[in-house]
Protein backbone atom coordinates (compact mmCIF):
# COMPACT_ATOMS: atom_id res chain seq x y z
CA UNK A 1 0.00 0.00 0.00
CA UNK A 2 2.46 2.23 0.85
CA UNK A 3 6.32 1.21 0.19
CA UNK A 4 9.55 3.66 -0.13
CA UNK A 5 12.52 2.60 -1.61
CA UNK A 6 15.89 4.08 -0.65
CA UNK A 7 14.08 7.49 -0.54
CA UNK A 8 16.24 10.17 0.94
CA UNK A 9 15.15 13.66 1.99
CA UNK A 10 17.50 16.51 2.08
CA UNK A 11 16.09 19.81 2.79
CA UNK A 12 18.28 22.30 1.25
CA UNK A 13 19.35 24.23 4.45
CA UNK A 14 20.01 27.61 2.57
CA UNK A 15 16.93 28.05 1.16
CA UNK A 16 15.59 26.84 4.91
CA UNK A 17 17.07 29.24 6.73
CA UNK A 18 15.19 30.73 8.92
CA UNK A 19 12.11 29.84 7.50
CA UNK A 20 11.57 26.85 9.70
CA UNK A 21 13.45 25.33 12.13
CA UNK A 22 15.54 23.03 10.03
CA UNK A 23 13.36 19.98 9.38
CA UNK A 24 14.87 16.19 9.38
CA UNK A 25 15.62 14.48 6.37
CA UNK A 26 15.28 10.55 5.57
CA UNK A 27 18.19 8.73 4.89
CA UNK A 28 17.85 5.93 2.66
CA UNK A 29 14.68 4.63 4.05
CA UNK A 30 13.21 1.21 2.33
CA UNK A 31 10.37 -0.02 4.00
CA UNK A 32 6.78 -1.68 2.76
CA UNK A 33 3.37 -0.95 4.71
CA UNK A 34 0.79 -3.58 3.43
CA UNK A 35 -2.96 -2.88 2.87
CA UNK A 36 -5.15 -3.11 6.15
CA UNK A 37 -2.11 -2.87 8.29
CA UNK A 38 -1.82 -1.01 11.46
CA UNK A 39 1.17 0.55 11.86
CA UNK A 40 3.01 3.28 14.91
CA UNK A 41 5.61 5.64 13.60
CA UNK A 42 7.73 6.42 16.88
CA UNK A 43 11.08 8.37 17.22
CA UNK A 44 12.25 11.65 18.87
CA UNK A 45 11.31 14.73 17.86
CA UNK A 46 13.07 15.26 14.32
CA UNK A 47 13.78 11.82 13.81
CA UNK A 48 11.92 11.85 10.40
CA UNK A 49 8.61 11.09 11.08
CA UNK A 50 6.68 14.34 9.67
CA UNK A 51 9.00 13.80 6.66
CA UNK A 52 7.52 10.60 5.55
CA UNK A 53 4.02 11.43 6.22
CA UNK A 54 4.63 14.70 4.01
CA UNK A 55 6.06 12.37 1.64
CA UNK A 56 3.07 9.95 1.40
CA UNK A 57 0.68 12.61 0.74
CA UNK A 58 2.97 14.50 -1.93
CA UNK A 59 3.35 17.58 0.49
CA UNK A 60 7.01 17.47 -0.01
CA UNK A 61 8.94 15.04 -3.13
CA UNK A 62 11.70 12.92 -2.01
CA UNK A 63 15.19 13.81 -3.62
CA UNK A 64 16.18 10.29 -3.53
CA UNK A 65 14.76 7.11 -4.28
CA UNK A 66 10.84 6.37 -4.86
CA UNK A 67 7.54 6.56 -2.40
CA UNK A 68 4.69 4.54 -4.22
CA UNK A 69 1.16 4.80 -2.47
CA UNK A 70 -1.36 2.52 -4.02
CA UNK A 71 0.93 1.24 -6.40
CA UNK A 72 1.76 4.75 -8.07
CA UNK A 73 5.85 6.24 -7.59
CA UNK A 74 3.93 9.61 -6.09
CA UNK A 75 6.66 11.78 -7.42
CA UNK A 76 5.22 10.80 -11.38
CA UNK A 77 1.92 12.05 -10.43
CA UNK A 78 1.47 15.21 -12.53
CA UNK A 79 0.42 17.85 -10.20
CA UNK A 80 -3.07 18.12 -11.30
CA UNK A 81 -3.39 14.83 -10.37
CA UNK A 82 -2.24 15.28 -6.67
CA UNK A 83 -6.00 16.08 -5.46
CA UNK A 84 -6.82 13.06 -6.45
CA UNK A 85 -3.99 11.33 -4.49
CA UNK A 86 -4.97 12.59 -1.97
CA UNK A 87 -8.93 11.93 -1.79
CA UNK A 88 -7.12 8.36 -1.11
CA UNK A 89 -5.80 9.72 1.87
CA UNK A 90 -7.06 10.72 5.49
CA UNK A 91 -5.34 12.68 7.71
CA UNK A 92 -5.84 13.60 11.19
CA UNK A 93 -3.55 16.34 13.21
CA UNK A 94 -2.78 16.62 16.84
CA UNK A 95 -4.40 19.98 16.50
CA UNK A 96 -7.75 18.63 15.26
CA UNK A 97 -8.36 21.60 12.87
CA UNK A 98 -11.82 21.76 12.71
CA UNK A 99 -13.48 24.56 11.44
CA UNK A 100 -14.96 26.65 14.23
CA UNK A 101 -17.58 28.63 12.81
CA UNK A 102 -19.06 24.98 11.07
CA UNK A 103 -20.59 22.42 13.33
CA UNK A 104 -20.07 18.58 13.97
CA UNK A 105 -22.07 17.75 10.69
CA UNK A 106 -20.67 20.65 8.96
CA UNK A 107 -17.50 20.04 9.60
CA UNK A 108 -17.90 16.09 8.54
CA UNK A 109 -19.54 17.40 5.49
CA UNK A 110 -16.97 19.73 4.40
CA UNK A 111 -15.02 17.37 3.15
CA UNK A 112 -17.50 15.42 1.26
CA UNK A 113 -18.15 18.52 -0.53
CA UNK A 114 -15.04 19.82 -1.28
CA UNK A 115 -14.97 16.57 -3.35
CA UNK A 116 -17.83 17.74 -4.91
CA UNK A 117 -20.53 14.72 -2.98
CA UNK A 118 -24.24 15.48 -3.47
CA UNK A 119 -26.50 16.78 -0.84
CA UNK A 120 -27.97 13.37 -0.78
CA UNK A 121 -25.04 11.25 -0.07
CA UNK A 122 -23.75 13.28 2.20
CA UNK A 123 -27.08 13.23 4.43
CA UNK A 124 -26.65 9.44 3.65
CA UNK A 125 -22.70 9.07 4.92
CA UNK A 126 -22.26 11.37 7.47
CA UNK A 127 -24.27 9.87 10.20
CA UNK A 128 -22.81 6.46 9.35
CA UNK A 129 -19.48 8.22 9.97
CA UNK A 130 -20.44 9.96 13.19
CA UNK A 131 -21.68 6.65 14.30
CA UNK A 132 -18.31 5.07 13.33
CA UNK A 133 -16.52 7.70 15.76
CA UNK A 134 -18.96 7.89 18.26
CA UNK A 135 -20.57 10.81 18.09
CA UNK A 136 -23.99 10.22 17.51
CA UNK A 137 -26.27 12.61 18.22
CA UNK A 138 -23.99 15.53 18.19
CA UNK A 139 -24.32 16.82 15.05
CA UNK A 140 -25.47 20.39 15.53
CA UNK A 141 -22.62 21.03 18.01
CA UNK A 142 -19.87 23.58 17.42
CA UNK A 143 -16.65 22.53 18.07
CA UNK A 144 -15.77 24.52 21.12
CA UNK A 145 -18.47 23.05 23.02
CA UNK A 146 -16.69 19.71 22.29
CA UNK A 147 -14.00 17.90 24.38
CA UNK A 148 -10.56 17.56 22.99
CA UNK A 149 -11.37 13.74 22.69
CA UNK A 150 -14.68 14.13 20.82
CA UNK A 151 -13.34 17.23 18.65
CA UNK A 152 -10.15 14.70 17.84
CA UNK A 153 -12.94 12.09 16.93
CA UNK A 154 -14.68 14.71 14.80
CA UNK A 155 -11.53 15.03 13.07
CA UNK A 156 -11.27 11.45 12.58
CA UNK A 157 -14.96 11.33 10.96
CA UNK A 158 -14.03 14.13 8.52
CA UNK A 159 -10.30 12.20 7.51
CA UNK A 160 -12.57 9.31 6.78
CA UNK A 161 -15.77 10.71 4.83
CA UNK A 162 -14.56 9.97 1.79
CA UNK A 163 -13.20 6.62 2.32
CA UNK A 164 -9.95 6.65 1.68
CA UNK A 165 -7.63 3.60 1.99
CA UNK A 166 -5.06 5.17 3.71
CA UNK A 167 -5.31 7.06 6.77
CA UNK A 168 -2.15 9.24 8.52
CA UNK A 169 -2.21 10.34 11.87
CA UNK A 170 0.04 12.96 13.11
CA UNK A 171 0.58 12.48 16.87
CA UNK A 172 -3.39 12.12 17.22
CA UNK A 173 -3.41 11.52 21.09
CA UNK A 174 -0.78 14.14 21.50
CA UNK A 175 -3.33 16.87 23.27
CA UNK A 176 -5.52 13.92 25.06
CA UNK A 177 -5.31 12.88 28.23
CA UNK A 178 -4.65 9.05 28.59
CA UNK A 179 -8.07 8.23 29.67
CA UNK A 180 -9.62 9.94 25.83
CA UNK A 181 -6.63 8.74 23.84
CA UNK A 182 -7.46 5.23 24.55
CA UNK A 183 -10.88 6.23 23.11
CA UNK A 184 -9.61 7.42 19.78
CA UNK A 185 -7.52 4.21 19.43
CA UNK A 186 -10.08 2.16 20.11
CA UNK A 187 -11.76 4.71 16.86
CA UNK A 188 -8.47 4.34 14.98
CA UNK A 189 -8.70 0.16 15.72
CA UNK A 190 -12.33 0.30 14.35
CA UNK A 191 -11.11 1.91 11.49
CA UNK A 192 -8.65 -0.23 10.23
CA UNK A 193 -10.95 -3.09 11.72
CA UNK A 194 -12.64 -2.30 7.98
CA UNK A 195 -9.81 -2.71 6.02
CA UNK A 196 -8.24 0.96 6.22
CA UNK A 197 -4.65 1.40 6.15
CA UNK A 198 -3.27 3.28 9.46
CA UNK A 199 -0.46 4.73 9.54
CA UNK A 200 0.04 6.55 13.23
CA UNK A 201 3.18 8.82 13.96
CA UNK A 202 3.40 8.81 18.09
CA UNK A 203 5.05 9.99 21.01
CA UNK A 204 2.64 7.92 23.14
CA UNK A 205 4.51 5.36 24.79
CA UNK A 206 1.54 3.34 26.72
CA UNK A 207 -0.55 3.30 23.54
CA UNK A 208 2.32 1.68 21.42
CA UNK A 209 2.72 -0.72 24.26
CA UNK A 210 -0.81 -1.55 24.85
CA UNK A 211 -1.38 -1.67 21.30
CA UNK A 212 1.17 -4.67 19.92
CA UNK A 213 1.12 -3.12 16.36
CA UNK A 214 3.50 -2.56 14.01
CA UNK A 215 6.44 -0.28 15.15
CA UNK A 216 8.55 1.44 12.50
CA UNK A 217 11.43 3.92 14.78
CA UNK A 218 13.17 6.34 13.38
CA UNK A 219 16.10 8.11 14.36
CA UNK A 220 17.71 10.71 12.08
CA UNK A 221 16.16 10.03 9.59
CA UNK A 222 16.92 6.06 9.44
CA UNK A 223 14.98 3.36 10.76
CA UNK A 224 16.29 1.73 13.50
CA UNK A 225 13.87 -1.10 14.31
CA UNK A 226 10.68 -2.66 12.76
CA UNK A 227 8.68 -5.16 14.44
CA UNK A 228 5.35 -6.68 13.71
CA UNK A 229 3.87 -6.35 17.19
CA UNK A 230 6.72 -3.75 19.27
CA UNK A 231 6.90 -1.35 21.69
CA UNK A 232 7.69 1.95 22.33
CA UNK A 233 11.21 1.25 22.80
CA UNK A 234 13.02 -1.64 23.21
CA UNK A 235 16.13 -0.82 24.22
CA UNK A 236 17.68 1.92 26.52
CA UNK A 237 21.24 2.27 27.61
CA UNK A 238 22.71 1.36 30.37
CA UNK A 239 25.96 1.98 32.03
CA UNK A 240 27.58 -1.20 33.62
CA UNK A 241 29.68 -0.96 36.72
CA UNK A 242 32.97 -1.16 34.77
CA UNK A 243 32.13 1.45 32.82
CA UNK A 244 31.37 -0.11 29.62
CA UNK A 245 28.17 0.98 28.06
CA UNK A 246 25.68 -0.82 25.95
CA UNK A 247 22.01 -1.50 24.95
CA UNK A 248 19.96 -3.45 26.65
CA UNK A 249 15.87 -4.79 26.44
CA UNK A 250 13.78 -1.95 28.25
CA UNK A 251 12.32 -3.67 31.63
CA UNK A 252 8.99 -1.87 31.87
CA UNK A 253 8.16 -2.69 35.15
CA UNK A 254 10.46 -0.32 36.29
CA UNK A 255 11.18 1.76 33.57
CA UNK A 256 7.99 2.86 32.22
CA UNK A 257 4.79 4.03 34.00
CA UNK A 258 2.66 1.49 35.00
CA UNK A 259 0.83 -0.74 32.29
CA UNK A 260 -2.32 0.40 33.77
CA UNK A 261 -2.57 4.08 32.13
CA UNK A 262 -6.92 4.12 32.08
CA UNK A 263 -6.14 5.68 35.86
CA UNK A 264 -3.22 7.41 35.21
CA UNK A 265 -4.81 10.97 34.79
CA UNK A 266 -1.90 13.15 34.14
CA UNK A 267 -2.31 16.38 36.23
CA UNK A 268 -1.79 19.25 33.48
CA UNK A 269 -3.96 17.98 30.74
CA UNK A 270 -6.23 20.90 29.52
CA UNK A 271 -7.83 18.97 26.64
CA UNK A 272 -10.31 21.50 26.36
CA UNK A 273 -8.55 24.96 25.80
CA UNK A 274 -6.73 23.46 22.98
CA UNK A 275 -7.46 25.31 19.60
CA UNK B 1 -17.60 20.58 -6.99
CA UNK B 2 -20.21 21.49 -6.89
CA UNK B 3 -21.40 25.09 -7.81
CA UNK B 4 -23.46 25.95 -4.78
CA UNK B 5 -20.33 25.10 -2.63
CA UNK B 6 -18.48 27.37 -5.03
CA UNK B 7 -20.46 30.18 -4.47
CA UNK B 8 -21.21 29.70 -0.34
CA UNK B 9 -17.55 29.44 -0.11
CA UNK B 10 -17.51 32.99 -2.28
CA UNK B 11 -20.39 34.58 0.21
CA UNK B 12 -18.11 33.54 3.19
CA UNK B 13 -15.03 35.42 1.97
CA UNK B 14 -16.93 38.56 0.75
CA UNK B 15 -18.38 38.75 3.99
CA UNK B 16 -15.31 38.09 5.87
CA UNK B 17 -13.15 40.35 4.19
CA UNK B 18 -15.82 43.07 4.01
CA UNK B 19 -13.87 46.77 4.08
CA UNK B 20 -11.43 45.31 1.67
CA UNK B 21 -14.59 43.90 -0.74
CA UNK B 22 -16.02 47.61 -0.74
CA UNK B 23 -12.99 49.22 -1.45
CA UNK B 24 -12.19 47.00 -4.12
CA UNK B 25 -15.36 47.98 -5.28
CA UNK B 26 -14.83 51.58 -5.15
CA UNK B 27 -11.38 51.68 -6.85
CA UNK B 28 -12.57 49.49 -9.72
CA UNK B 29 -15.96 51.78 -9.94
CA UNK B 30 -14.11 55.46 -9.96
CA UNK B 31 -11.31 53.72 -12.29
CA UNK B 32 -13.54 52.48 -14.77
CA UNK B 33 -16.21 55.47 -14.57
CA UNK B 34 -13.00 57.48 -15.93
CA UNK B 35 -11.97 54.83 -19.04
CA UNK B 36 -15.76 55.67 -19.46
CA UNK B 37 -15.71 58.81 -19.70
CA UNK B 38 -12.86 59.26 -22.34
CA UNK B 39 -14.43 56.57 -23.81
CA UNK B 40 -17.63 58.75 -24.42
CA UNK B 41 -15.76 61.77 -25.01
CA UNK B 42 -13.86 60.35 -28.02
CA UNK B 43 -17.71 58.94 -29.05
CA UNK B 44 -18.51 62.43 -29.16
CA UNK B 45 -16.02 64.00 -31.29
CA UNK B 46 -17.11 61.37 -33.68
CA UNK B 47 -20.33 62.43 -33.17
CA UNK B 48 -19.99 65.88 -33.80
CA UNK B 49 -17.51 64.68 -36.60
CA UNK B 50 -20.50 64.06 -38.93
CA UNK B 51 -20.31 62.15 -42.44
CA UNK B 52 -18.63 64.25 -43.96
CA UNK B 53 -15.47 65.99 -41.41
CA UNK B 54 -12.66 63.23 -41.91
CA UNK B 55 -13.38 63.47 -45.60
CA UNK B 56 -13.48 66.95 -46.74
CA UNK B 57 -12.26 70.28 -45.31
CA UNK B 58 -14.94 72.80 -47.76
CA UNK B 59 -18.72 72.36 -47.81
CA UNK B 60 -20.16 74.81 -50.93
CA UNK B 61 -23.82 75.26 -49.81
CA UNK B 62 -25.72 75.78 -52.75
CA UNK B 63 -29.45 78.14 -52.65
CA UNK B 64 -32.00 76.77 -51.76
CA UNK B 65 -35.62 78.20 -52.07
CA UNK B 66 -35.44 80.42 -49.26
CA UNK B 67 -31.69 81.58 -48.85
CA UNK B 68 -30.77 85.08 -48.05
CA UNK B 69 -27.56 85.03 -49.37
CA UNK B 70 -25.96 87.56 -51.76
CA UNK B 71 -26.19 84.98 -54.57
CA UNK B 72 -28.93 83.27 -53.85
CA UNK B 73 -31.84 86.32 -54.83
CA UNK B 74 -33.02 84.39 -57.46
CA UNK B 75 -34.09 80.84 -55.72
CA UNK B 76 -32.74 77.78 -55.71
CA UNK B 77 -30.04 76.84 -57.40
CA UNK B 78 -29.91 75.85 -61.36
CA UNK B 79 -29.32 72.71 -63.23
CA UNK B 80 -27.00 74.99 -65.41
CA UNK B 81 -25.53 76.97 -62.22
CA UNK B 82 -24.51 73.57 -60.30
CA UNK B 83 -22.83 72.33 -63.61
CA UNK B 84 -20.93 75.71 -63.44
CA UNK B 85 -19.53 75.00 -60.44
CA UNK B 86 -18.64 71.11 -60.65
CA UNK B 87 -17.14 72.08 -63.79
CA UNK B 88 -14.98 74.92 -62.46
CA UNK B 89 -13.99 72.94 -59.25
CA UNK B 90 -12.54 70.59 -62.07
CA UNK B 91 -11.08 73.24 -63.77
CA UNK B 92 -7.30 73.71 -64.77
CA UNK B 93 -7.49 76.74 -61.86
CA UNK B 94 -8.75 75.06 -59.10
CA UNK B 95 -7.17 71.65 -59.92
CA UNK B 96 -3.76 72.17 -57.88
CA UNK B 97 -5.46 73.03 -54.97
CA UNK B 98 -8.56 70.65 -54.67
CA UNK B 99 -7.73 67.01 -53.66
CA UNK B 100 -11.35 65.61 -55.02
CA UNK B 101 -14.86 66.82 -54.70
CA UNK B 102 -18.26 65.06 -54.55
CA UNK B 103 -21.67 66.73 -54.72
CA UNK B 104 -24.30 65.64 -51.81
CA UNK B 105 -27.82 66.03 -53.18
CA UNK B 106 -30.74 67.11 -50.48
CA UNK B 107 -31.43 63.41 -50.38
CA UNK B 108 -28.11 62.83 -49.28
CA UNK B 109 -28.14 65.51 -46.79
CA UNK B 110 -30.57 63.73 -45.21
CA UNK B 111 -29.46 60.79 -44.78
CA UNK B 112 -26.54 61.83 -43.32
CA UNK B 113 -28.11 64.46 -41.01
CA UNK B 114 -30.11 61.59 -39.63
CA UNK B 115 -27.05 59.79 -38.90
CA UNK B 116 -25.77 62.25 -37.20
CA UNK B 117 -28.56 63.97 -35.31
CA UNK B 118 -30.11 60.41 -34.28
CA UNK B 119 -30.04 61.01 -30.51
CA UNK B 120 -32.03 64.69 -31.45
CA UNK B 121 -35.58 65.15 -32.01
CA UNK B 122 -34.69 67.25 -35.04
CA UNK B 123 -33.94 63.82 -37.20
CA UNK B 124 -37.58 63.00 -37.00
CA UNK B 125 -39.11 66.89 -38.47
CA UNK B 126 -36.66 68.12 -41.02
CA UNK B 127 -37.26 67.01 -44.08
CA UNK B 128 -35.07 67.01 -47.43
CA UNK B 129 -36.14 69.91 -48.48
CA UNK B 130 -34.88 72.07 -45.95
CA UNK B 131 -31.15 71.15 -46.48
CA UNK B 132 -28.90 72.41 -48.59
CA UNK B 133 -27.22 70.66 -51.37
CA UNK B 134 -23.81 71.00 -51.22
CA UNK B 135 -20.38 70.23 -53.31
CA UNK B 136 -17.48 68.80 -50.40
CA UNK B 137 -14.40 69.79 -51.22
CA UNK B 138 -11.43 67.99 -49.98
CA UNK B 139 -8.10 70.45 -49.98
CA UNK B 140 -4.75 68.97 -50.98
CA UNK B 141 -3.43 71.72 -48.49
CA UNK B 142 -6.37 72.65 -46.03
CA UNK B 143 -4.34 76.02 -45.02
CA UNK B 144 -5.32 77.21 -48.57
CA UNK B 145 -9.51 77.39 -47.73
CA UNK B 146 -9.30 80.74 -48.59
CA UNK B 147 -8.81 80.99 -52.11
CA UNK B 148 -10.96 78.21 -52.52
CA UNK B 149 -14.05 80.54 -50.66
CA UNK B 150 -12.58 83.35 -53.05
CA UNK B 151 -13.31 81.40 -55.34
CA UNK B 152 -16.54 79.99 -54.99
CA UNK B 153 -17.94 82.81 -52.70
CA UNK B 154 -19.15 84.89 -55.87
CA UNK B 155 -20.31 82.21 -58.05
CA UNK B 156 -24.40 82.45 -58.28
CA UNK B 157 -26.25 79.86 -56.73
CA UNK B 158 -23.58 79.46 -54.12
CA UNK B 159 -24.98 80.32 -50.69
CA UNK B 160 -22.13 80.26 -48.23
CA UNK B 161 -18.38 78.33 -48.46
CA UNK B 162 -17.96 76.51 -45.02
CA UNK B 163 -14.29 75.78 -43.62
CA UNK B 164 -16.33 73.11 -40.97
CA UNK B 165 -12.67 72.34 -39.32
CA UNK B 166 -12.32 75.66 -37.84
CA UNK B 167 -14.82 76.00 -35.39
CA UNK B 168 -14.59 72.12 -34.26
CA UNK B 169 -10.77 71.38 -34.22
CA UNK B 170 -10.76 74.06 -30.88
CA UNK B 171 -13.79 71.93 -29.38
CA UNK B 172 -12.20 68.87 -30.25
CA UNK B 173 -8.47 69.77 -28.58
CA UNK B 174 -10.34 70.66 -25.56
CA UNK B 175 -12.72 67.16 -25.70
CA UNK B 176 -9.02 65.60 -26.50
CA UNK B 177 -7.02 67.50 -23.51
CA UNK B 178 -9.83 66.23 -21.34
CA UNK B 179 -9.62 62.42 -22.42
CA UNK B 180 -6.09 62.42 -21.73
CA UNK B 181 -6.83 63.95 -18.47
CA UNK B 182 -9.18 61.26 -17.91
CA UNK B 183 -7.05 58.63 -19.59
CA UNK B 184 -4.28 59.12 -17.34
CA UNK B 185 -6.28 59.59 -14.00
CA UNK B 186 -7.46 55.85 -14.94
CA UNK B 187 -4.93 54.47 -15.45
CA UNK B 188 -3.35 55.57 -12.27
CA UNK B 189 -6.64 54.29 -10.57
CA UNK B 190 -6.31 50.76 -12.65
CA UNK B 191 -2.92 50.18 -11.01
CA UNK B 192 -4.85 50.54 -7.93
CA UNK B 193 -7.35 48.70 -8.66
CA UNK B 194 -5.04 45.43 -9.51
CA UNK B 195 -3.07 46.16 -6.18
CA UNK B 196 -5.93 46.39 -4.23
CA UNK B 197 -7.72 43.12 -5.84
CA UNK B 198 -3.95 41.37 -5.26
CA UNK B 199 -3.72 42.30 -1.58
CA UNK B 200 -7.69 42.13 -0.82
CA UNK B 201 -7.51 38.16 -2.26
CA UNK B 202 -4.41 38.02 -0.30
CA UNK B 203 -5.81 38.73 3.11
CA UNK B 204 -8.62 36.67 2.34
CA UNK B 205 -6.64 33.82 1.38
CA UNK B 206 -5.06 34.50 4.88
CA UNK B 207 -8.16 34.67 6.66
CA UNK B 208 -9.48 31.74 5.12
CA UNK B 209 -6.16 29.16 5.69
CA UNK B 210 -7.81 26.62 7.31
CA UNK B 211 -10.44 25.64 5.07
CA UNK B 212 -7.75 25.67 2.33
CA UNK B 213 -5.60 23.59 4.57
CA UNK B 214 -8.15 21.11 4.66
CA UNK B 215 -9.69 21.42 1.11
CA UNK B 216 -5.71 20.69 0.29
CA UNK B 217 -6.04 17.56 2.17
CA UNK B 218 -8.87 15.88 1.54
CA UNK B 219 -7.88 16.22 -2.02
CA UNK B 220 -9.63 19.29 -3.26
CA UNK B 221 -8.71 20.46 -7.11
CA UNK B 222 -6.83 23.12 -8.33
CA UNK B 223 -9.59 24.81 -9.43
CA UNK B 224 -11.96 24.06 -6.72
CA UNK B 225 -9.50 25.97 -4.44
CA UNK B 226 -9.00 28.78 -6.47
CA UNK B 227 -11.89 29.08 -8.02
CA UNK B 228 -13.92 31.51 -4.52
CA UNK B 229 -10.97 33.81 -4.40
CA UNK B 230 -11.02 34.41 -8.26
CA UNK B 231 -14.60 35.10 -8.15
CA UNK B 232 -14.51 36.85 -4.86
CA UNK B 233 -12.35 39.60 -7.08
CA UNK B 234 -14.55 39.14 -10.07
CA UNK B 235 -17.40 39.98 -8.22
CA UNK B 236 -16.19 42.70 -6.42
CA UNK B 237 -14.89 44.32 -9.96
CA UNK B 238 -18.34 43.34 -11.40
CA UNK B 239 -19.90 45.20 -8.48
CA UNK B 240 -17.86 47.97 -9.68
CA UNK B 241 -18.08 48.61 -13.34
CA UNK B 242 -21.83 47.96 -12.93
CA UNK B 243 -21.68 51.21 -10.47
CA UNK B 244 -19.63 52.65 -13.13
CA UNK B 245 -21.69 52.57 -15.92
CA UNK B 246 -24.89 53.19 -14.09
CA UNK B 247 -23.08 56.43 -13.32
CA UNK B 248 -22.50 57.13 -16.79
CA UNK B 249 -25.36 56.22 -18.12
CA UNK B 250 -27.02 58.77 -15.46
CA UNK B 251 -24.54 61.32 -16.53
CA UNK B 252 -25.80 61.01 -19.49
CA UNK B 253 -28.63 60.88 -19.01
CA UNK B 254 -29.33 64.19 -17.03
CA UNK B 255 -26.44 66.55 -17.99
CA UNK B 256 -26.14 65.70 -21.77
CA UNK B 257 -29.65 64.72 -23.15
CA UNK B 258 -31.67 66.66 -20.59
CA UNK B 259 -29.83 69.97 -20.46
CA UNK B 260 -27.05 70.37 -23.26
CA UNK B 261 -28.79 68.39 -25.69
CA UNK B 262 -31.79 71.09 -25.20
CA UNK B 263 -29.39 74.22 -24.99
CA UNK B 264 -27.39 73.87 -27.96
CA UNK B 265 -29.93 72.02 -30.42
CA UNK B 266 -27.84 72.11 -33.80
CA UNK B 267 -24.93 69.77 -32.13
CA UNK B 268 -25.08 66.46 -32.04
CA UNK B 269 -24.75 64.70 -28.87
CA UNK B 270 -24.05 61.12 -27.68
CA UNK B 271 -27.16 59.48 -25.74
CA UNK B 272 -27.82 56.61 -23.52
CA UNK B 273 -27.39 54.06 -26.67
CA UNK B 274 -23.30 55.41 -26.60
CA UNK B 275 -23.30 53.77 -22.91
CA UNK B 276 -24.66 50.78 -23.43
CA UNK B 277 -21.91 50.03 -26.37
CA UNK B 278 -19.22 51.61 -23.75
CA UNK B 279 -20.52 49.72 -20.98
CA UNK B 280 -19.90 45.91 -21.91
CA UNK B 281 -16.03 46.72 -22.37
CA UNK B 282 -15.70 48.53 -19.33
CA UNK B 283 -16.96 45.32 -17.21
CA UNK B 284 -15.09 42.98 -19.39
CA UNK B 285 -12.15 44.93 -18.54
CA UNK B 286 -12.78 45.06 -15.07
CA UNK B 287 -13.97 41.61 -14.90
CA UNK B 288 -10.49 40.39 -16.79
CA UNK B 289 -8.01 42.76 -14.65
CA UNK B 290 -9.39 41.63 -11.11
CA UNK B 291 -9.48 37.91 -12.49
CA UNK B 292 -5.80 38.22 -13.58
CA UNK B 293 -4.52 40.02 -10.25
CA UNK B 294 -6.28 37.14 -8.36
CA UNK B 295 -5.02 34.40 -10.23
CA UNK B 296 -1.43 36.15 -10.05
CA UNK B 297 -1.85 36.90 -6.36
CA UNK B 298 -2.30 33.01 -5.20
CA UNK B 299 -0.42 31.41 -7.10
CA UNK B 300 2.02 32.84 -4.95
CA UNK B 301 0.03 32.90 -1.80
CA UNK B 302 -2.47 29.40 -2.24
CA UNK B 303 -0.79 26.39 -2.13
CA UNK B 304 -2.13 23.75 -3.75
Amino acid sequence: MIRFENVTMVYDQKSRLGSENARPGLDDVSIEIDRGDFAFLVGASGSGKSTFLRLILREIVATGGSVHVAGQNVARIPSWRVPKLRRGIGVVFQDFRLLPQKNVFENVAFAMQVVGESRSAIRDHVPEVLKLVGLEGKEKRQPDELSGGEQQRVAIARAIANKPQILLADEPTGNLDPATSVGIMNVLDRINQNGTTVLMATHDDGIVNSMRRRVVELSLGKIMRDESAGEYTSMIPVINQDGTRELRQADHSTWHKPSDRSQAFAPFDTEDDMP
Amino acid sequence: MKLGFILGEVGTGLRRNLSMVVSVVLVTFISLTFVGTAALMQMQITQMKGYWYDKVQVAIYLCGEHNEGTNCAEGAVTADQRGEIDSMLGSAAVKPYVDNFEYESKDQALTHFREQFENSSMSETVTADQLPESFRVSLVDPEKYQIIKELFSSMDGVDVVVDQRELLEKIFSIINIASFVAIGIAGVMILCAVLLVGTTIRLSAYLRRRETGIMRLVGASKSSLQLPFVLEGVISALIGALLACGVLWAAVRFLIDDKLALEYKDTAFISTGEVFLVAPWLILLGVVLAGVSSLVTLRRYLKV
